[in-house]
């Protein structure tokens, strides 16, 4: 790590996790370490840097730079600090005569080697070899640099052999070998921290080089997927972000977290001015521990693309061209004509969509804006879409909606089961740290109709893939449930003790009945019956088991109930309440947890209390001066039903895409033209706007103050690096729009809306500003009883007191393959684009995925006539488009998958209305289709890229 | 569900029926009282009025497509008023 300019202490050595501490001295200072702790690390503890070019505590110890070496009494010669452990009572000496002579005499190989162009290298200011040869008083270099690896010609003017060329294939970073001192920490971050293996030392002694895999491949064609580690652990400029390249050295940072998934990052935003230099880690980070994603890292291009929208626009009717008006006048017109619906078709008939990608204050804000100024409980929020199901069954069952763990928990993992989610590409830091345990043994279960990513990687492999038929989810899980029960491997302590005894009696009968047995699921899962049994055992006598899971469990019918008997499983096991263990739903978005916390569905306040409760309203009331409906309000299909039918006319949608996020793309069209009023506010004018008549143009989380709280309850603080460039905070929209409205809100900074939902929430009752600036980060409940948050959740008992099992019936999903439509079709994401792609797809990232793709299992493929490479028509009964084939066992024959990033191909054309029974969360990983050879676009697709065109149309406003 | 011949009320309608349905489906493998229960609380939390009203007027009318316990269950659903949503109180 390069943390010269802005220093965030390198102690050259991962901390020991010893609880045994070692006292030893060095250069005359006693220092107590844990044993197990580097003499390097125990040094730089006591603020002593022994020289050291090849560590860094990112990556273990290597001992090849023999820059760090020390003197130690009684024992012979000089060892490597960053490879010796510590020893009761040791006296150290890092700094003596003949030290400092070994120490010039190393550099001064290094530099033999080395092009002495530091004053226009890009690692200038910023580079370890350039610092380690000032610190060891390097003043001369005795060898002639004759034959070097840097210089692509040698004297006589002929190629130099030795010489390789820059790869800068990568579109986030360049390779210049010629700046290498072959330290291998890139090849061991990519081992240690990423997981990949894609790089290499290639070759021997004076030949060895830095490689991406085999010697044909460069940075872009090999397994690289551009995390960033190998570019954060160089030394030097030899791997260099082009940022850094193109634009110089930062001169400050701001600790910000990331935008993208719902593993939370934190990041050092590092600055010029107000141009962001790059994105860093941060390695106090809780949630990522320094490690990053090709997301976070690099693909921040969007904030300040060009297609941005910064000016407020309105329009009489969708057909018309926007108009770029003032903030004061886009407000008149959005709040006049809020009222005016209002006014004639009563106060249900408006509502709100908050964000999963903004912040909780501002999400806690457009919630407030329907409930305390709209008059009544129409809020929904895209979790709507992917993991309202889990609010519901772990509500059931253990009394509060969210992952049970933090994500440190995997580290004492034994037995990891994956459901429907595929963290190495969705959530890959989370990954990252998950399959670094499965390297060190911790055994795996998928269930996942795909063979995904993450059955199997470098170095582990899934030992059971249990590749079910898409819609059997709650006949597989039952099965597993049903082995435990029937071999008698449940935690009869557990039950006992912290579960509800009634509940567990009839559950336990439930499940034992034979038609849960897997031979008898065998014919609907697809899945053989051993298979499911030895998984089962595995799980159950594993040792810590912990279920991780996605939207492959709570996009179906019977979502909810799958997330129940998830719940199920680990209650049978024991395997909550402690490290290691638990039930942790991967939350998509940046803040998508957050937005469910802060009270944005339409039944239940900030904090999961239903809006029936007359004391849970008038805490809000008293606050907010006004009446809160006692009603659940619409959510998000339903508003959409109530528009075409006529009884809901305005919506507000905040940082949402729902024309191109939500499943039947024809009837949310259909939902959105028939209102009189569409506020969409976000960064562009994604697909929702081309049926919108106000748009707000947002920030992005560059621009603004606030929180995110990630899949492990974690409340990290966003930070304003630079102005919003349209002028406003979306809080201070939302503000405006609301004072438009006639509401009297005067928050002057997010700290006070965040002051308000501790004074209103329980669960949120600590968090503070201070607190988070104190302490980094917390994980609510944050409240009296525990006032740094809570890691682990039911650790004595569960939220609702005993936890309750609850009987999980697998019905049949109603889409089933039929002669017309006899394909399944299942979806999901990839790793370089994140959602609807509307900040991905302005980013470089689109040179790893350019399109969406079908995969076609080739049996499928042949009978169809379809070859690798095919446009082919993908129908269902909803609708039907066109993308290029691509054939792959990955796919078991009958099933097809496909991703939703890009709008040309529109997947929710093809998905359909069906949706979780308990939350009517979208059916979106089942839908029955038919595939057949193409020549091109569909006519929708043709018909939908026209309406967007004409309604993309911008009068600029008369300067 | 077919969406070609009929009208959006008709859609909107058999919507709810489909999702009544489905939340029956879920509640008849529990013991029946409880399951009876389940039902109408759920539909109580979860369904906004509107939503309510044109359940009852499907119940009302026979409540053809229903599953016997959404029918049954009908007494413990709370009927919402026959208009729109009564005035609050004023805003802040």
């Amino acid at each position: 790590m390069k943390d010269f300019i802005i220093p965030d202490r390198d102690f050259g050595t991962p901390a020991a996790k010893s609880k045994t501490m070692v006292t030893l001295t060095i250069d005359g200072f006693e220092v107590t370490v844990p044993e197990g702790t580097s003499i390097m690390r125990a040094a730089a503890e006591i603020g002593i840097s022994v020289p050291k070019l090849c560590a860094t505590d990112s990556v273990d110890a290597f001992g090849s730079c023999r820059l760090c070496l020390v003197e130690i009494e009684g024992r012979n010669g000089t060892p490597a600090s960053c490879t010796t452990p510590v020893a009761a009572g040791l006296q150290v000496h890092t700094q003596t005569d003949r030290l400092k002579k070994l120490r010039r005499g190393v550099m001064e190989l290094y530099i033999s080697d080395h092009p002495l162009d530091c004053l226009t290298c890009s690692a200038n200011g910023d580079c370890q070899l350039q610092d380690m040869a000032g610190a060891v008083g390097l003043r001369e270099v005795r060898y002639d640099a004759v034959q070097t690896h840097f210089r692509p010609k040698n004297t006589s003017g002929e190629a130099n052999p030795l010489w390789t060329p820059k790869d800068d294939s990568n579109p986030y970073f360049t390779y210049d070998p010629a700046k290498c001192i072959v330290c291998s920490r890139c090849v061991r971050a990519c081992e240690e921290v990423q997981g990949t293996f894609a790089l290499t030392i290639e070759g021997r002694g004076f030949d060895s080089r830095v490689s991406f895999g085999a010697k044909t491949d460069t940075a872009l064609t090999s397994d690289c997927v551009s995390c960033g580690a190998c570019v954060q652990a160089c030394p030097t400029a030899t791997l260099q972000e082009n940022s850094v390249i193109q634009i110089g050295t930062p001169e400050r940072s701001v600790i910000t977290t990331c935008a993208y998934c719902g593993v939370g990052c934190s990041f050092k935003a590092e600055m010029r001015g107000d141009e962001v230099v790059r994105m860093v880690p941060w390695k106090h980070g809780k949630a990522n521990r320094g490690h990053s994603c090709v997301k976070g890292r690099f693909a921040w291009g969007y904030a300040t693309h060009r297609d941005r929208i910064l000016k407020p626009m309105i329009r009489e009717a969708i057909s018309d061209p926007w108009r770029e008006v003032s903030w004061a006048e886009a407000m008149a017109f959005a709040a006049g004509r809020m009222k005016g619906i209002q006014e004639k078709y009563g106060r249900q008939a408006v509502g709100v969509i908050t964000s999963s990608r903004c912040t909780n204050e501002e999400a806690y804000l457009v919630q407030k804006l329907a409930r305390a100024v709209f008059l009544n409980n129409n809020t929904d929020t895209c979790a709507r879409v992917c993991h309202s199901p889990t609010g519901y069954g772990l509500g059931q069952t253990f009394g509060t909606s969210a992952g049970t763990q933090d994500f440190d928990s995997v580290e004492e993992t034994d037995v990891v089961m994956v459901i429907g989610a595929n963290p190495v590409n969705a959530h890959p830091v989370f990954a990252s740290r998950l399959t670094k345990r499965l390297r060190q043994g911790a055994k795996l279960i998928v269930i996942d109709p795909r063979r995904t990513e993450m059955v199997q990687g470098p170095h582990y492999k899934a030992a059971h893939h249990l590749a079910l038929t898409p819609g059997t989810n709650v006949a597989i899980i039952s099965a597993m449930a049903h082995v435990i029960v029937t071999e008698g491997l449940m935690d009869e302590g557990f039950i006992r003790e912290r579960c509800d005894g009634e509940a567990f009696a009839d559950y336990a009968e439930f499940i034992s009945a034979p038609h849960h047995a897997p031979e008898a699921v065998e014919a609907l899962t697809g899945v053989p019956s051993a298979q499911v049994r030895a998984a089962a055992r595995l799980f159950a006598t594993g040792g810590n088991g912990a279920i991780y899971y996605g939207l492959g469990v709570t996009e179906h019918s019977q979502g909810s109930t799958t997330v129940i008997a998830i719940a199920n499983l680990a209650m049978l096991t024991g395997n909550i309440g402690r490290p290691g263990v638990g039930v942790n739903p991967l939350r998509g978005q940046n803040n998508v947890q957050g937005s469910c916390d802060m009270g944005s569905f339409p039944h239940e306040l900030p904090g999961y209390r239903h809006v029936k409760h007359d004391d849970v309203r008038a805490v809000f009331e008293r606050v907010w001066g006004v009446q809160i409906d006692a009603e659940p309000g619409l959510r998000i299909p339903n508003m959409l039903d109530a528009a075409v039918e006529g009884s809901f006319k305005g919506l507000y949608c905040q940082g949402e895409d729902i024309l191109q996020s939500d499943p039947d793309t024809k009837h949310v069209a259909a939902g959105l033209a028939a209102m009189d009023c569409v506020i969409v506010h976000d960064l562009f004018l994604n697909e929702t706007a081309n049926y919108a008549h106000v748009f707000f143009p947002g920030s992005s989380f560059l621009e603004k103050d606030g929180t995110f709280t990630n899949a492990e309850r974690r409340i990290n603080r966003v930070r304003k690096v630079m102005a919003p460039k349209q002028g406003y905070a979306d809080w201070e929209v939302t503000q405006m729009f609301a004072r438009a409205m006639g509401a009297d809100w005067g928050y002057t900074h997010p700290s006070q809306i965040m002051d308000e939902i501790a004074l209103t929430t329980p669960s949120f009752a600590g968090v503070s500003y201070d607190k988070l600036d104190t302490l980094g980060s917390v994980q609510w409940p944050c409240d009296d009883a525990h006032p740094e948050g809570t890691p682990l959740m039911h650790v004595d008992g569960f939220v609702r007191g005993k936890g309750r099992f609850i009987r999980t019936e697998y019905v049949a999903t109603d889409e089933r393959t039929g002669p017309r439509f006899p394909l399944l079709l299942t979806t999901g994401r990839i790793l370089s684009h994140y959602n609807v792609g509307a900040q991905t797809r302005r980013t470089a990232n689109v040179v790893w995925h350019a399109e969406d793709v079908l995969e076609v299992h080739p049996h499928d493929a042949e009978v169809r006539g379809i070859r690798d490479g095919d446009w082919v028509r993908l129908a269902s009964r909803s609708g039907e488009t066109t993308l290029r084939a691509v054939l792959t066992d990955r796919v078991s024959p009958g099933v097809v998958y496909t991703t939703f990033h890009h709008p040309e191909t529109q997947p929710n054309v093809i998905t359909t209305d069906f949706s979780d029974w308990a939350t009517n969360c979208p059916e979106y990983k089942v839908t029955a289709v038919q595939v057949s050879p193409s020549n091109g676009p569909s006519a929708w697709q043709e018909q939908y890229e026209e309406q967007a065109r004409l309604a993309r149309r911008i009068v600029p406003a008369a300067e | 569900m077919s969406h070609e011949t009929h009208t959006p009320e008709h859609q909107a309608r058999d919507r709810l029926i489909v999702m009544a349905n489905q939340i029956a489906r879920f509640m008849e493998s529990k013991p029946h009282a409880e399951g009876l229960q389940g039902l109408a609380s759920h539909i109580n939390d979860f369904w906004e009025p509107r939503m309510r009203r044109q359940l009852f007027a499907v119940l009302d009318a026979g409540g053809a497509g229903l599953r016997p316990l959404v029918r049954e269950a009908a007494p413990l659903i709370r009927r919402p008023l026959p208009d729109a949503a009564p005035p609050l109180g004023s805003r802040a």
